[in-house]
């Protein structure tokens, strides 16, 4: 018989080994997977690793995928140490990419820094703001935000899509000739384009500093402030919390919007850094919102391993565009990716729980034990 | 008569103790045998045996003649015996149906769908033939802990239990419940049931049980007839020496000014309906002022009250000459209100967070836990260890969580905490509740010091031995009001007992 019990104490170096085996087992799988569909395993996964982080230019498109996870990641992580599950980070993305996209537009001519730096407060402030509704019902109605935050994302994604498709909003480029063809968002004037740094081939992007800037800033919150002492208890315990005098609303609705502003400067950065313009379709279908909270699961909710993962899973899905192509289906890609996806993710399970095999004990004999008339 | 169930020389040690060293004990069908000890005497280790949640190191368990190995406490249910424990394990937003049918594991495997109606049909033929008065369809958060306990008796009485272990059944109980519950014992005894009756209430082993067995540091001492005992006999079996019932000598009820007055206050339960109806209550400082009552009759509402925990519809409420608004903790706390809940574990701490972290719960806006808006860990972790030292509480540091220790190490955490703080009042709500004697003891320490340091002290319980061992003056309350109040030192159990259980209309 297996019984599953969860770990007293856990180990520290579970943390570490538990993912490793994790991923072994997932290559071990897509081994058999990829023998059974007539593809050299070893090569495959040489090209994998190749395409996520060592060919030519794969760093940098690897930074490039994980920005925005990053920054999700960051937003997903930082609501759900308080127990506060904002599922809108998808949303709130989209909210800041309209918010940062617009003050963009509108800076047209003004300093370079300062019209990024606006953009970058619009973006935040869009998120916080969507980010605010969800974070005002739970805190005075006590509603489920799991519920209204993910409703709102598609409240997000038809609003983005109505200001490029359906209308001729101020977002929307009407002159250009592509854009008579195709509906498109304006290209951001030149002063609004974030800058980046090319460090020994790999371009390393604005937004994914500020990511990583904002993890240090996130752990030393949390970890070092009264507000990361309260939103600790109040993640713990909500009764505590109220019992020990803390403002339990003001602090879910703080962190609601401060979840919703991270997630909305990703959004920002999506403009800023790489579309140059509001590009709804782009952003509608990368889900980085949701593969954020993948990101900060598999963290733990730990703001440096958000975007560390965020890098690896960046590689992952950047290995996938350049892996398939003729000889590699863009299924078989799916599957790899869904593989070791899912191994790390059940993985996690052995870092709190153990598994043990016991004997299945003999039934206890008496009278006692027939069934009740 | 046959034996339903045999333990002989059972021996079961723990680092450092033998929690039972050889104990026989035998009961026959249809008896009530009373298990009879201190606290610490080995009575919850051996009916964990008898449950199956620990297996002996030595010895053996015989049941009905045979003998039985338990791997496991589902082997002990199949086998017919039940555990009421003191500490409830229902799932409060369930109702009483739900509950019992959940605690019945024969059918859970087999029956996909639950028919509500015929649950409840059964649960309530099963209420009135044992006395069980529960409305099936309750919901358990709307129970009182009496009726709870009820439901409990009702879930072991479902599975078609022979054996039923009651662990101190009557800890929550007025003197009338108890009644209640001992005619309940008794049918079910005469139904072929045997009943194991745990308890270190000598009048109510005499009244209820055939046989005693008696343990002592982990032996069983003797096994005797009930009716040829005497509380005086039991008391030395269990002791091993005379005791006294002690009361408090050295209170000094006139000495200080008013610290908490309460004038005619209201304030709604969680449904709703007033739980509090015109409470005026007065606690000078130095003085201990017990509320007495059976749980569910407005204790907790008028603690979380005081502690701001709970708006109040009228009244007035003043703590240490202040008037206070109400309904917020940290006005509370501002005014020097020190609160120890009776639900230690989730609300008194957060369960998952540090020793230190629990430690400075409701100092860490100020000096020297903080400096402005940032945190000072390491003073933190400082303060955790100092009063993790003085107070005595073991566990291996203040990094590790609180959930961890145990019951009496935790709620010296949290009474030196409330105690940190300099407070003019401290209103501690059943502080004793499933604490070890040595526990008890460090507690009533600590509420009779905190007394003698002039702050003014409100100790809600429903355990008449503790309230007259340590309060001056003692209020009892019944749905929702102050129906009486005495001096501890003219005050008996018996007249206690009558008001607790409303039979006494006394404007307060």
């Amino acid at each position: 018989m297996i019984r599953i019990e969860r770990r007293l104490q856990q180990r520290r170096w579970l943390s570490v080994a538990v993912p490793l085996v994790s991923i072994i087992v997932a290559f071990l799988v897509a081994t058999v997977i990829l023998l059974a569909t007539h593809h050299p395993p070893l090569h495959s996964f040489r090209r994998l690793v190749d395409a996520a982080f060592l060919a030519n230019g794969a760093l940098t498109e690897t930074v490039v995928s994980a920005t925005p996870l990053a920054f999700t990641g960051l937003a997903a992580a930082v609501a759900f140490r308080m127990n506060l599950f904002n599922i809108g980070g998808e949303g709130q993305l989209y909210a800041g990419a309209i918010t940062g996209a617009t003050v963009g537009l509108l800076l047209a001519g003004a300093p370079s820094p300062i019209a990024i730096a606006l953009m970058m407060v619009a973006g935040a402030a869009g998120g916080a703001v969507l980010a605010a509704i969800p974070g005002i019902l739970r805190a005075f109605l006590s509603t489920n935000e799991i519920i209204t935050s993910l409703m709102l994302n598609y409240v997000a994604a038809l609003v983005i899509d109505y200001l490029i498709f359906d209308s001729h909003s101020y977002l929307r480029d009407t002159k250009g000739f592509e854009a008579k063809v195709f509906p498109q968002g304006k290209n951001l004037p030149s002063e609004a384009t974030w800058p980046n740094w090319p460090i020994h081939g790999l371009v390393l992007p604005l937004g994914f500093v500020v990511a990583v800037g904002l993890a240090v800033v996130i752990w030393g919150l949390y970890a070092r402030t009264r507000f990361g002492f309260e939103v600790q208890v109040i993640g713990d315990s909500a009764r505590a919390g109220r019992y020990a005098g803390m403002r339990t609303r003001r602090k879910i609705l703080a962190v609601m919007c401060l979840s919703g502003a991270i997630a909305g400067l990703g959004g920002a950065s999506q403009d800023g850094d790489f579309r140059h313009q509001l590009d709804p379709r782009g952003l509608t279908q990368a889900n980085y919102g949701y593969t954020g909270i993948v990101v900060a699961a598999l963290a733990r909710y730990n703001p440096f391993a958000v975007v560390l993962i965020a890098f690896l899973l960046g590689g992952l899905q950047n290995a996938g565009y350049a892996l398939q192509g003729a000889d590699f289906p863009a299924g078989l890609v799916g599957v790899l990716q869904g593989l070791i996806l899912f191994c790390v993710l059940g993985g996690e399970l052995f870092v709190r729980y153990r598994i043990r095999f016991v004997r299945r004990p003999r039934k206890a004999e008496t009278p006692a034990a027939e069934p009740a008339s | 008569m046959q034996a339903a169930v045999e333990l002989r020389g059972i021996t079961k040690r723990f680092p450092g103790v033998v929690a039972n060293d050889r104990v026989d004990f035998e009961a026959a069908e249809g008896e009530v045998h009373a298990l009879l000890g201190e606290n610490g005497a080995g009575k919850t280790t051996l009916s964990n045996i008898l449950t199956g949640l620990y297996r002996p190191d030595e010895g053996e368990i015989v049941l009905f003649g045979r003998p039985t190995e338990f791997h496991s406490p589902r082997d002990a249910l199949d086998a017919g015996i039940a555990m009421v424990h003191q500490h409830f394990r229902l799932v409060s937003p369930f109702t009483v149906a739900e509950n019992v049918v959940l605690g019945d594991h024969r059918d859970v495997g087999r029956a996909f769908l639950l028919r509500p109606r015929t649950i409840e049909k059964r649960v309530g033929d099963l209420s009135r033939r044992f006395g069980l008065a529960v409305d099936p369809r309750a919901r358990i958060w709307q129970l009182s802990l009496g009726e709870q306990q009820r439901v409990e008796i009702l879930k072991a009485l479902y599975q078609d239990a022979r054996i039923l272990i009651l662990d101190e059944p009557t800890a929550v109980l007025t003197p009338q419940e108890a009644a209640a519950l001992f005619e309940t014992i008794r049918a079910m005894a005469k139904d072929g049931r045997t009943v194991i009756f745990i308890s270190h209430k000598l009048h109510e082993v005499k009244a209820v049980a055939d046989r005693v067995t008696v343990l002592r540091r982990g032996r069983s001492i003797a096994t005797v007839p009930a009716a040829a005992a005497t509380r005086r006999s039991l008391a030395a079996l269990m002791v091993g020496r005379e005791i006294e019932l002690g009361r408090r000598q050295d209170g000094r009820r006139d000495g200080g000014d008013a610290v908490l007055e309460l004038d005619g206050v209201w304030a709604d339960g969680d449904r709703g309906a007033p739980a509090l109806k015109h409470v005026s209550l007065r606690v000078c400082g130095g003085e201990i002022v017990a509320v007495a009552g059976v749980a569910g009759n407005g204790q907790r509402e008028l603690a979380e009250t005081i502690a701001g925990l709970r708006p109040r519809t009228r009244g007035t409420l003043q703590a240490a000459g202040r008037r206070l608004r109400g309904g917020d903790p940290r006005e509370a706390i501002a005014a020097g209100i020190a609160y120890v809940p009776e639900d230690r574990l989730g609300t008194a701490v957060a369960p998952g967070l540090s020793v230190a972290t629990n430690v400075v719960l409701k100092s860490y806006r100020e000096a020297p836990a903080s400096r402005g808006p940032l945190l000072s860990l390491r003073r933190i972790r400082e303060l955790a260890h100092d009063l993790m030292k003085r107070y005595d509480v073991r566990a291996p540091g203040p990094h590790v969580p609180a959930w961890q220790l145990s019951g009496g190490n935790l709620q010296k955490v949290v009474l030196a905490r409330e105690f940190s703080g300099g407070p003019a009042v401290l209103v501690a709500a059943s502080p004793t509740r499933g604490l070890d004697v040595a526990g008890i003891e460090t507690v009533h320490t600590f509420l009779r010091d905190a007394a003698a340091r002039g702050v003014g002290v409100l100790l809600i319980s429903e355990d008449l031995d503790e309230i007259l061992a340590l309060a001056d003056r003692i209020a009892v309350m019944y749905e929702g009001a102050v129906v009486g109040e005495r001096e501890a030192r003219s005050a008996t159990v018996e007249e206690l007992g009558l008001l607790m259980a409303g039979g006494e209309e006394e404007p307060a």
